[in-house]
């Protein structure tokens, strides 16, 4: 056994609304800069839809993830050291911008500034990598927002496989849902595995996976592998961005911007303990719906003493050990089993877990017909298919998905004949598998979600490696060059612009 | 000045490379890149990349060979010099299109195309420019060559190249008599050396070691980076000594 510790993520979709407060505070934080504008660390697709970028699901297309080979050794898809090596010169997996959407802005100036004119003057689109005037827009970050865009084009969603589709392009029978994506900080990444140069990393302490710009030296392979296309290649800088967890905010306690802004609650972040050495057998298990349990399996209970000792010897801080025994991410994961991973099929055990969301009843009109197992409406007979969802968490296994969400109607049942009634229908809980206590605490931290219970984020321990003395005078957070700055004027001596990095200013 | 040229230049040329590549490394690790532009237009990229890269890694690896492999170790293992400069003309010939193909295609799309036109720096374009030139005089070269094929004239510029890097004076000589487009090849080869550290061709240094640790030195394929200081084996063993003196009660000890 060999213990670290991740701070993982839950998403509750269940309660997303779809109003993209992550996604705008996330790139007001992190991606405003030249090269990145069409880069969305965080973006919200609307499902079904192809999404953002078009078809990333779709490894047949994309070869991102690993594979496993008849002898069961994992490589990546996109092939293995070699292979990868290969196609350094131009790699045919990579997506082109335009996958993504050419990044524009508006003339907003020319509302103000245009002379006296017949027409009222309007603000068109200008390319922001030309500057060049685009007649027409072809794509958005969340260009299929609120189901847009005919049916035929969203239904090339990879999760209808092996779901009837067409009756779902009816107005009737319609459905959607949102998925809020980010990198899942995977315990076996496909990104650091394709990146040459081992720029990309996993922090032994925290989990979050991150890319050295100092060391990226623009293979771009790593964009291609990632499957779930959340590395980004800044093409004004010629190095590959992504999501980063907001580290310097999780190391001093606080959650993840996204996370914090989050009108809805739907996020959580707490701690899990997990086995290394348990990793590589886990990816490549045998068959694609054992992955979900083979990764339940990765994670160590906080609460057995044996865990405890262990990650005390492998260095596991005592305050972190603490908070995987009250991590709302051990609890929606491991004891209600109500999260999942999202496509586990990539076998990159992803970290950023989903809970499935509940939907309405699928034909109103039949509400007084429709199927009751027990007094509680049949989660089959919802109007999201459960192999639609199934596809995305479980790599098509319903089993899991039907009792999670089971347990989540459950759990409005109980709470309503609580508030209601005021009785504590045990029954209810009883026949999902569980107690009403538990019922109660799951309503505590999934629907009331309080700041507290939502985030349980202990704080790095620099102090234990880091040594006041030899820091003194260091640089901090720099743009990239360590603590040179290699300015002389507007260019450097060594090739094109170099922006001044400035610490934002507050005004009051 | 052919002295000049040629016995002193290079030695400019190669220490600018040695010490100003050395300098953007340290110095300037977040502009050490590849620059790549195929995200921006894959068109044309995929084909006139493949073709200029390996095109232009087959003559380089043969100039190396070629150039700086002693003289007596061909005699020895039986190459004639005619049949070395033989070899030269085709492989390098063939390899020499490839490259100019590709590299064309690739020039004719970062001048065309706007996005890459807009993005390009004078640096990017500039040296694309150079290494075209430097083709097409290597390619012109093979015309004279044909006209001698007993090899002896290769033999001048192995003992001119040869003398550089052993650090003989007079190295220049060996190169005195041969026609005007060798000599501007070599200027031209020795300038790109010279520029090397300033665009963006120091990312073929990485090209070089980065698959070579990628192969042999990372075992595996992922990459766990650790703040703390020792390797684990050597905590837990620390961690082992002090919980047999203190008793289980102890908690995680500092490092």
């Amino acid at each position: 056994m060999r213990v670290r510790a991740q701070i993982g993520k839950v998403l509750n979709l269940d309660k997303c609304i779809g109003c993209h407060t992550c996604s705008v505070t996330c790139k007001n934080v992190w991606t405003t800069r030249e090269g990145v504008e069409y880069a969305w660390f965080n973006n919200v697709e609307t499902k079904p839809g192809t999404g953002y970028p078009t078809d990333w699901e779709n490894q047949k297309r994309w070869n991102g993830g690993w594979v496993r080979s008849a002898s069961g050794k994992l490589h990546p898809k996109q092939g293995s050291k070699w292979r990868i090596l290969a196609n350094i010169f131009a790699n045919p997996a990579m997506p082109e911008i335009d996958d993504y959407y050419e990044p524009f802005d508006f003339d907003y100036d020319h509302l103000k500034s245009a002379p006296d004119m017949t027409a009222f003057p309007t603000a068109r689109p200008r390319s922001k990598i030309t500057g060049e005037r685009m007649e027409k827009i072809e794509k958005g970050p969340n260009w299929e927002e609120i189901l847009g865009g005919e049916f035929s084009k969203r239904s090339q969603d990879y999760n209808f496989d092996q779901v009837q589709k067409d009756i779902y392009g009816e107005y009737e029978n319609t459905f959607m849902m949102y998925l809020p994506r980010l990198c899942e900080h995977c315990l076996n990444p496909t990104c650091s595995a394709s990146c040459p140069s081992g720029a990309i990393y996993k922090r032994e302490e925290d989990g979050i996976v991150l890319i050295d710009q100092e060391k990226c030296r623009g293979w771009r392979m790593c964009i291609s592998g990632c499957p779930y296309k959340k590395v980004y290649y800044n093409w004004d800088t010629g190095k590959s961005e992504k999501c980063t967890f907001c580290y310097p905010r999780i190391e001093s306690g606080q959650p993840t911007v996204c996370s914090e802004t989050c009108v809805g609650r739907i996020r959580y972040l707490g701690v899990i303990l997990y086995d290394a050495d348990k990793i590589e057998a886990a990816a490549s298990a045998e068959r694609e719906t054992d992955l979900y349990d083979a990764q339940l399996d990765v994670f160590l209970d906080p609460n057995d003493p044996e865990v405890i000792a262990a990650a005390r010897r492998d260095g596991v801080p005592e305050d972190w050990i603490a908070a995987a025994k009250v991590s709302p991410v051990w609890k929606m994961a491991m004891d209600w089993k109500v999260a999942f991973p999202l496509h586990p099929e990539y076998r990159t055990l992803p970290m950023v877990w989903y809970i499935p969301p509940l939907s309405p009843i699928q034909n109103a009109a039949q509400a007084g017909q429709i199927a009751m197992s027990d007094q509680m409406p049949d989660v089959r007979s919802l109007r999201i298919p459960v192999k639609y969802l199934a596809n995305m968490l479980t790599a098509g296994d319903e089993e899991p998905i039907v009792s999670a969400l089971d347990r989540m109607s459950a759990m409005r049942l109980y709470m309503r004949a609580l508030s209601v009634d005021g009785v504590r229908d045990e029954a209810i809980a009883a026949r999902v598998g569980m107690s009403g206590r538990v019922i109660e605490d799951m309503y505590k931290i999934m629907a009331i979600a309080d700041y507290e219970d939502r985030f349980g984020i202990p704080t790095a321990h620099r102090e234990q490696n880091e040594h006041g003395a030899d820091i003194r005078g260091g640089c901090g957070f720099t743009d990239g060059n360590s603590c040179s700055t290699g300015e002389s004027g507007k260019t450097t001596l060594f090739g094109g612009k170099k922006k001044k990095f400035a610490l934002p200013q507050e005004t009051f | 000045m052919h002295n000049f040229l040629f016995g002193i230049y290079p030695y400019i040329a190669l220490s600018v490379l040695l010490i100003g590549s050395i300098v953007r490394y340290e110095r300037d690790p977040f502009t050490w890149k590849t620059s790549s532009s195929q995200m921006l237009r894959r068109k044309q990229l995929i084909i006139g990349s493949i073709l200029f890269h390996v095109g232009v890694l087959v003559i380089f690896v043969g100039h190396l060979v070629g150039l700086l492999t002693p003289i007596a170790i061909f005699d020895a293992i039986g190459i004639s010099h005619g049949a070395k400069q033989l070899l030269a003309v085709i492989a390098g010939g063939i390899a020499g299109v490839m490259a100019l193909v590709g590299g064309g295609m690739l020039m004719h799309r970062r001048w065309t195309d706007p996005r890459i036109r807009k993005t390009s720096s004078f640096a990017d374009i500039a040296i694309l420019a150079l290494l075209l030139a430097q083709l097409v005089l290597g390619l012109a070269t093979v015309f004279v060559s044909l006209q001698h094929l007993d090899g002896h004239e290769m033999t001048k510029f192995m003992s001119w190249a040869q003398g550089i890097f052993t650090f003989r004076s007079g190295a220049a000589a060996h190169i005195e008599d041969v026609a005007l487009i060798f000599k501007l090849h070599l200027f031209l080869g020795l300038t790109i050396f010279l520029v090397f550290p300033f665009t963006r061709l120091v990312h073929i240094a990485s090209g070089i070691f980065a698959p070579l640790r990628y192969l042999f030195l990372r075992a595996g394929y992922q990459l766990v980076r650790s703040r703390r200081h020792r390797p684990l084996e050597e905590r837990r063993r620390a961690y082992d000594k002090v919980q047999a003196k203190r008793g289980p009660t102890a908690t995680t000890p500092a490092e």
